[in-house]
Order: C-alpha cells, then structure tokens, then sequence
C-alpha cells in the first residue's frame, strides 16, 4: 500500500560512502597521515555483507548515473523523502570500518565515518538523522565515540552488526549500552554479519541466497542474548531497533522462549517477566521488507499475535533492492497501527527525534 | 468437608513429603520446616504428578550475575515441564495471576484430640500419645 501520512519517520536509510578518498579529509591527521602512508585509501573496506556489485544494494532504475547506490543526494532527496513526503529519514551507513580487526584503526574509521556523514549528509538536508556507526568489538572505543557524538542531536541511534565477535548480550559489551542509555540513544541493530563466524548456524553457505536468507533466523539469536543476558534488566530505558530483520518470525520467538523460559527460568533469575515481555517493552522492528503474508485477514492476525502495536517502524530501506517505492507497507494494516507505525512509535523509540 | 488423618507427623521430616489418598485424590503433604502444607499432585499447567518434584529454594537476582537463594525449600518444580509453584500458596512463580496449585488446610493433632472426633482416620492408625497431620477436604 501506498503511505498516506506526510511526516512519516523513515528509520532506515542506506546514504552510501563513495570511497575511502571521501574520508581522507575526516581523518585525523596521524591517522590520514597512516591511512596514506599504507595506500588504504585505495581500498573500499565495503561491507562483505553488501558486496558493492550484489543486486541487493539498489533496484537497477534507481541506480544513479554515476558512482554507486545511495552516494547521490540529490537521488535520495528526490526518491526517498519528497516522494514519501518524509519528516525524518535516519541514515545507517553500512560500511566495513566496525570490522577491521584493528581496534584504534576500525575506531578511527568510524569517527571520519561519523564525521563525514554529519557534513556531507546531515548538515544539507535538515530531516536527515543518523545512527553512530562504532568499533563494537572495542566497547572502551565504541563508548568513547557514542559520548563524542552524542554532542550532536541528530544523531540519534547507534549502529552495529546483527552478527559480530560475540552474541549481542555479552555483559563485555555492557559499556556500549551504558553510554548509550544515558544519552537516550537506542541501539540499532542492522541486518549482515561483520563475518568473524559463519552467518548461519550450520557453517558457511555456498551461495548468496542462503547467507542472505539465514539473515533473519540470526536475529532470534540476538534477542535470546540480549534478554537472557539481562541487558533490559541492567539498562532497563535502553531500546534496540532490529532493521531489515523481517516480522513473521517474532511470534513463534515469542512462544518458544516463553515456553523455554517457565521451565528453565531459575537458570537466569534475574528475568522478572517472560522474553516476550521484555521483547514488547523494549525491541522495535523496522519493516522494510516486509514478509507479510499475502491477505490482510492474515497480517492482522500476526500482529495480534505479536501482542504489541508499538513494536513496529516504518522504514523504506532506501536504495536497496528491497525498497518498494511508493508501496512501502503492506496492504491490511489497520489504521490506528498505521498512524503508530509511521509516526508515533518511531518518536516513542527515538527521544532525541523530539527536541 | 471432613477432617482426614494422613499420617503421623513424625512420619514427615522437614524437607520431605508424603503423597496420600485421600477422598479419592491424590494429595502432596510437604513439611516445610517443621510447618506442614498440601498441594493437589496435579500440575494445573497439563496435569503431572507435581508432588513428585523435586523441592528447592526460590532462585532469584537483585541483577544480572549477582544471584541468591532464598526461601529454602519452599518451592517445588513440577517434573515435567519445570514450572516452579510455592508450596505454601500453590502459586506457580511464572504465571502467578492465573496459575496456581490447588492446596488444603492442613493441621497437626495431638492422637488424644483425635480420640474425641470427627475424624476420618481409616488407613492410619492413631494412638494417644503422638501427633497426626489432618487435611481437610
């Protein structure tokens, strides 16, 4: 279906960085001077899970004339936000940089990443907002950089991998959530793996349809680590937003966990309510693609099953093949949900997006 | 209603159980340091024996990796699907609004109370000088 409502918050963008040339000036002059000395500039460091030349990363009648998808903001301007009539559009750079295995250079990386998107991106178009991207496998970095840019209110997410170093909930990364707590920044969690381990729980897959696949059963993973680690009962503001995670699956998550957890629950007593209780009050799911089932009656019984209509987020998932144009949402979603969906939900999970 | 003697209260130490017939149900007698409670010995959840469960204290966290045990022997754990219910109340611990375990009065009688009535004490015999448990049912 079409989106109706003008002031829709898009919650996942995809403005791509160019190159590595485009951060030499946003680097810091040890770090330029590094990056310079090793001829890394003339490397991409693009994420191996949105290789630049696989289909996913942009419809081929959106791609610009020149350079790759999402680097023309001019093409965003015009495509994704007058066309949606878009209040705010939160941009999440996809880029390798939180995955270098060096700690300092990776950290390095992400504050010129920070930095650019911020002059390059932010600074030209006022509904533009940002996720801070940060060395996740580097918390002490991670949660130095969320601090720095906090400074900045339109940055209002942070951003990291779906599939890391370690399972999400690991207390190591306690720092990075602390951070981001206090400064009323959620934790966005994007689909695609920084490929430290397999993407699938069986090992490595062949071919790009089943890594990309398996993407989503990655995520029930992360909210089993994150709930059963006590990360909602340690930082119990924090919210996490999982983004292009796919929604039909949350249901039986729901009811597989809960069930689990009344028979084994002593294991982790420090949960005080089911994990579907904290997924409802604390886990948001942007719906760009969508995997909705084919009729209206179907959806409705999803989200009803699902038990919450503050959960979900619009998002167009913008340039990537995904984004469905004009067509967004799916047909069937009643309509006090959708006014939630496409406003309401997203200001609930975003403080900074109300000044 | 009537008053069924259950077993002398010698019989039941601290931390065990006895399961008993009574009425034609099939009832949990626990004590629980040196007070005694009972229980239906039937999960509300899908219908196991629960009085066969295994006794324990409540698990609990103040928060995450900071752990104690509390209310020693106080809980049962249903052997089929692990569902924790307070033997005192029959409340389970993770649905505590809508599940809970049906329980009895119970008491402890002096044997010369139990010679002036109304008691039902078929299967147990009583003798003046000890005490009995009662469940009432």
């Amino acid at each position: 279906m079409s989106v109706p409502a003008p002031g829709a918050i898009d919650c996942d963008i995809h403005p791509a960085l160019p190159g590595m040339q485009a951060l030499v000036p946003y680097l810091d002059e040890y770090w330029r001077a590094h990056i310079l000395m090793r001829g890394l500039e003339r490397d991409n460091y693009t994420a191996s899970a949105f290789p630049p030349n696989a289909p996913i990363n942009c419809r081929p009648d959106w791609k610009p004339a020149k350079g790759s998808a999402g680097t023309d903001l001019e093409l965003l301007r015009a495509q994704a936000l007058d066309g949606f009539g878009t209040r705010y559009a939160i941009c999440n750079v996809l880029h390798g940089a939180p995955a270098v295995f060096s700690e300092d250079l990776s950290a390095a990386m992400c504050r010129a990443i920070n930095d650019w998107l911020a002059a390059e991106w932010l600074s030209k178009d006022d509904r533009l907002r940002a996720s801070i991207v940060v060395p996740m496998h580097s918390p002490e970095l991670a949660a130095k950089e969320i601090e720095r840019m906090a400074a900045d209110p339109r940055f209002v997410q942070v951003l990291v991998w779906e599939m890391g170093e370690l399972p999400l909930g690991r207390r190591i990364h306690w720092p990075i959530y602390r951070a981001a707590e206090r400064l009323d920044l959620p934790i966005g969690i994007h689909a695609g793996s920084s490929y430290r381990h397999p993407p699938t729980n069986l090992g490595w897959p062949s071919y790009y349809l089943e890594d990309y696949v398996s993407w989503s059963t990655g995520f029930a993973g992360v909210l089993n680590s994150l709930i059963t680690e006590g990360v909602f009962v340690e930082f119990p503001r924090l919210k996490v937003v999982l983004m292009e995670s796919g929604v039909t699956w949350l249901p039986g998550w729901m009811w597989r966990a809960d069930k689990t957890w009344r028979g084994v629950r002593a294991e982790v007593p420090w949960l005080e309510k089911s994990p579907a209780a904290y997924a409802r009050e604390h886990v948001r799911l942007t719906v760009q693609p969508f995997d909705a089932p084919p009729r209206a009656d179907q959806l409705q019984r999803i989200i009803e099953e699902i038990g919450s209509d503050e959960m979900l987020l619009f998002s167009t998932d913008y340039p990537h093949w995904h984004f469905d144009d004009k067509d967004a949402l799916p047909d069937g979603l009643p309509e006090h949900l959708l006014r939630k969906l496409l406003v309401d939900n997203a200001l609930k999970t975003f403080p900074r997006l109300s000044p | 209603m009537a008053r069924h003697v259950v077993a002398p209260a010698s019989e039941i130490a601290p931390g065990k159980s006895k399961i008993v017939d009574v009425a034609g149900r099939s009832i949990g007698v626990f004590n629980v340091n040196g007070e005694f409670f009972a229980l239906i010995n039937r999960c509300p959840h899908e219908g196991a024996p629960l009085c066969i469960g295994f006794v324990l204290g409540r698990f609990t966290a103040d928060r995450p990796g900071e752990y104690r045990l509390e209310r020693h022997g106080e809980m049962l754990r249903c052997p089929w699907h692990g569902w924790e219910f307070d033997i005192k109340t029959g409340q389970s611990w993770c649905h505590p609004e809508s599940v809970k375990a049906r329980t009895y009065q119970v008491e402890v009688v002096p044997g010369e109370a139990l010679a002036k009535g109304p008691f039902v004490a078929e299967t147990v015999p009583v003798s003046v000088e000890q005490n009995y448990v009662v469940v009432e049912l």
